[in-house]
């Protein structure tokens, strides 16, 4: 008997996750519009940062196609990673539907987290690949010829959607103690966006400040950290380490906070 | 003519500061997250101090006519994005059953105070510029210094309605105006001749990009364009920001009467 | 008697895009209102009712100016709603039972004043019309409440009274009665009536709700798959579709399966067979009375009127 729950658990989470991936898939026009957007911003990226390198011959230890590739990929992880869909969760906490998930056999994090993947899978196969395409056939991309590259750079997505979604689930989780969410949401939109190498790679930065970034913040494995093991800047196996680690502070942290959370639920009926 | 909106507008604002702690934590965070933009480009700048054959100063000349036009017309108009959700629920009916330019009611009606911080911001930034920047002053410069702003103000309030307006046609359209509303601003935040190809030939001049900040600095600065268009196109930015206004009305025009009021 | 509204062919056309394959679509162009003349005159209370997706919804958002109509024409108090939406919105007020007009974070009264600022209405009417809808609708009690906070009864109340403030010629409302509780639709039924003995505003009404117009309209236009179907009194409908009025009858003894009774037809057997539905065809209570006191023990009986939903239903259900 104790097989089956052990068994059952993986089963429902990848049901969970299909659930996630169908559901993403219905909004097809959306996706069109996304992957558009994103490659538009990933020529006008390219371009400035093509004229940073231009100059000097590299910026920030990148050359013109590792630079390239870094912002096509980035354009491309930007729909995979979430960073700025606002966690569903906070406004059923709102709502108090909350009260149906947590009628659920499977954990709440554990439903949240399998529900991610599934859109990222979906992501993954649409609007990653429509820029890195685009930017393939407008650009010269810096290609890793080691296989073994390839694989790190998908162990280190799979943890930067991980982290990212766990994050991203400790600022819904806020909503059981805030009536109104949008000020975490907003702050965690602008921490993520500037402190992850979206908008320029960390690498420019002052030495001390990047450092402050990797060792401080999960920030820097959500964009930085599989786009430096993609172009091969600096230890891959190191940044997947920091990676690990990270996602297990969030993930130790968010049990903590979901379960005062749920404590709080259940003592003070929402 | 213009009261019956500034009393949409108060009603609006008023409803909005109702959630007081929610009001002041996205007014400092979008003033920050415009900040950011800003910051970016001096982060890119920091590598080397020239950026597409422009000095510092002259970069923040562009980027100052940018970090002022695209606020202004996000404060005044940007709300207009909310057109999506209006054509959505259907909510458009209620407004067009009203005694008012449909355009102007959305516009007071989601009038959301926090996009000021950002507009403060921006001017701070243009006025920097004008001090630091090596502005060859005339009669001419003196009266581009107040219409260039205005006219990126302008241009970027018709790419919005435009950009809006997409929603009539296409009511799932999601992020596609952002590559021209937000797109344009960044793109408009650097010298044209960071860019190539057929991009920089669409967005530069196709859709008239270049003509919100890039080419009134050169004429501010006393430089000609590096890549060729010719001194007097410096000079036409109102004129090009009336066209895009011009340009904006018939597209609503057009889109309102294609609205199909979904629901019941 | 001027007329106030008048259609003629008035038709709206939409294009559906079907799926077909995969990627495969195709067009179709569907009729929601297809060939609708009506004329509407002075001071008259319009009942206009159909299925859903019938094109009533479609009919009145030609007639307020927010769809402008594929063919034909309209007209609204003489002007012509989609060029002239502003004036004509002067002139009109619009209710949507699922839309509000109100300001959701503001309390009702603050909506009202604002909207007298929007429709630029001169100070002494805006009090006495809204002295007469606070009396009427019984607004006071939530005056000062954000309308977020109403329930849907009070909400309503608050948008018939914003829809009249400006003193409008012509009063459009779609479905104000549905999802209300039955005193709030006593409440808004009951203005609507007192409304219609001034006679000074036409109103148009649409409703799921055939107690509406039992209650309210004198005159019926159904409409179905974008066509008048109907157009007339109440009586009329049930002439046109002869509703069939229904003797119930209490037995002592069950009732005999094998008896006959010309014009008449035996719709239901109830408790054992001792209670009789019949509905009346081509005969009259009496004669049928008549032919029963002769064959079973009656202990009581009733007849019934006929009921609109009934016609409503088989009108539908004929389509």
């Amino acid at each position: 008997m104790s097989d089956t729950s052990t068994s059952g658990l993986p089963r429902i989470l990848a049901v969970v996750a299909a659930a996630g991936f169908r559901r993403h898939s219905t909004y097809r026009q959306a996706t069109i519009a996304g992957a558009f957007t994103n490659t538009m911003f990933g020529f006008m990226r390219c371009y400035i940062m093509l004229s940073v390198v231009d100059v000097t011959g590299q910026a920030g230890g990148y050359d013109r196609a590792q630079l390239a590739t870094f912002v096509w990929v980035g354009q491309g992880l930007l729909a995979v990673v979430n960073f700025w869909t606002p966690p569903e969760l906070a406004e059923r906490v709102r709502s108090g539907d909350v009260v149906a998930d947590l009628l659920r056999p499977v954990d709440l994090m554990a439903m949240v987290l399998a529900t991610d993947l599934g859109r990222a899978g979906y992501a993954l196969i649409t609007r990653f690949v429509v820029p890195v395409v685009v930017g393939m056939l407008a650009f010269d991309l810096f290609l890793p010829a080691d296989p073994l590259t390839y694989a790190a750079f998908a162990v280190s997505v799979l943890l930067a959607v991980l982290i990212s979604a766990t994050c991203l689930h400790l600022v819904a989780l806020t909503a059981f103690w805030l009536m109104d969410v949008r000020g975490v949401t907003m702050v965690w939109a602008l921490l993520s966006g500037a402190a992850s190498g979206l908008y320029f790679p960390l690498t420019l930065l002052p030495d001390w400040l990047a450092t402050l970034l990797w060792v401080g913040t999960p920030f820097p494995s959500l964009m930085q950290a599989p786009l430096d093991v993609l172009v091969g800047r600096g230890s891959a196996a190191l940044m997947v380490a920091g990676q690990v680690a990270w996602l297990a502070v969030v993930v130790a942290l968010a049990r903590v906070v979901q379960r005062r959370a749920l404590n709080r639920l259940v003592i003070q009926g929402g | 003519m213009v009261e019956p909106y500034l009393r949409l507008l108060v009603a609006q604002v008023r409803g909005q500061t109702q959630y007081r702690a929610s009001f002041v934590v996205e007014l400092v965070f979008s003033t920050l997250m415009t900040a950011l933009d800003v910051v970016t480009v001096f982060v890119i700048f920091s590598v080397n101090d020239r950026l597409g054959g422009f000095g510092g100063t002259e970069v923040l000349m562009i980027v100052g006519i940018a970090a002022f036009g695209f606020p202004a017309a996000d404060l005044v108009v940007g709300n207009v994005e909310r057109l999506r959700v209006y054509v959505r629920t259907g909510l458009l009916d209620a407004v067009l059953v009203r005694p008012l330019s449909a355009l102007g009611q959305l516009v007071a009606m989601d009038f959301s105070v926090r996009r000021a911080g950002r507009v403060v911001q921006g001017t701070a930034l243009y006025v920097v510029a004008l001090v630091v920047a090596p502005v060859v002053w005339s009669p001419g410069a003196v009266v581009l210094v107040v219409l260039a702003p205005l006219s990126a103000t302008v241009f970027f309030g018709a790419i919005f309605v435009v950009g809006a307006t997409v929603a009539f046609w296409w009511i799932e359209s999601g992020e596609i105006a952002n590559a021209f509303t937000y797109g344009g601003r960044d793109f408009t935040s650097y010298p044209m001749t960071v860019f190539s190809g057929l991009f920089r030939r669409v967005f530069a001049y196709g859709l008239g990009f270049a003509f919100v900040a890039y080419l009134p600095a050169l004429a501010l600065l006393g430089r000609s364009d590096p890549i060729g268009a010719p001194d007097w196109l410096r000079w036409c930015s109102p004129l090009v920001a009336l066209f895009a206004a011009g340009v904006a009305a018939l597209f609503w025009r057009t889109g309102i009467r294609h609205y199909r009021s979904t629901g019941s | 008697m001027t007329a106030v509204i008048k259609t003629s062919a008035l038709r709206k056309d939409f294009t559906v895009w079907h799926k077909t394959g995969r990627l495969r679509r195709q067009r179709r162009v569907v009729s929601a209102v297809d060939g609708v003349d009506l004329t509407v005159t002075e001071g008259e209370l319009l009942g206009y009712i159909g299925p859903n997706g019938a094109g009533k919804s479609t009919t009145l958002k030609m007639m307020t100016g927010i769809l402008s109509p594929s063919g034909g024409q309209v007209s609204v108090c003489g002007l012509t709603p989609v060029p002239q939406r502003t004036t004509l919105a002067l002139r009109i007020g619009v209710v949507f039972g699922q839309r509000s007009q109100l300001w959701w974070d503001l309390p009702l009264s603050e909506s009202f004043s604002l909207l007298r600022h929007v429709y630029r209405v001169p100070a002494a009417d805006h009090a006495a019309r809204l002295r007469r809808c606070r009396e009427l609708l019984d607004l006071d009690a939530f005056l000062a409440t954000p309308v977020r906070q109403l329930s849907l009864g009070q909400r309503m109340r608050g948008e018939l009274t914003a829809a009249l403030l400006h003193g409008p010629k012509v009063l459009f409302l779609d479905e104000p009665t549905i999802g209300l509780d039955v005193l709030s639709k006593q409440a808004v039924r009951g203005f609507l009536a007192e409304l219609d003995a001034r006679g000074d505003t036409t109103v148009v009404l649409t409703t799921h709700d055939l107690a509406d117009i039992e209650k309210l309209c004198r005159r019926l236009v159904v409409i179905d798959h974008g066509r008048v179907v109907h157009d007339g009194t109440v009586a009329q409908l049930h002439a046109a579709y002869r509703s069939r009025r229904r003797v119930v009858v209490d037995l002592d003894a069950p009732w005999p399966a094998d008896l006959v009774l010309p014009g008449a037809s035996v719709e239901r057997v109830e408790a054992d067979g001792l209670r009789v539905t019949i509905a009346l065809e081509d005969t009259t209570a009496g004669e049928l009375l008549g032919r029963l006191a002769g064959s079973v023990a009656l202990r009581d009986l009733s007849v019934r009127e006929p009921e609109i939903d009934d016609v409503i239903a088989r009108l539908y259900a004929g389509r």
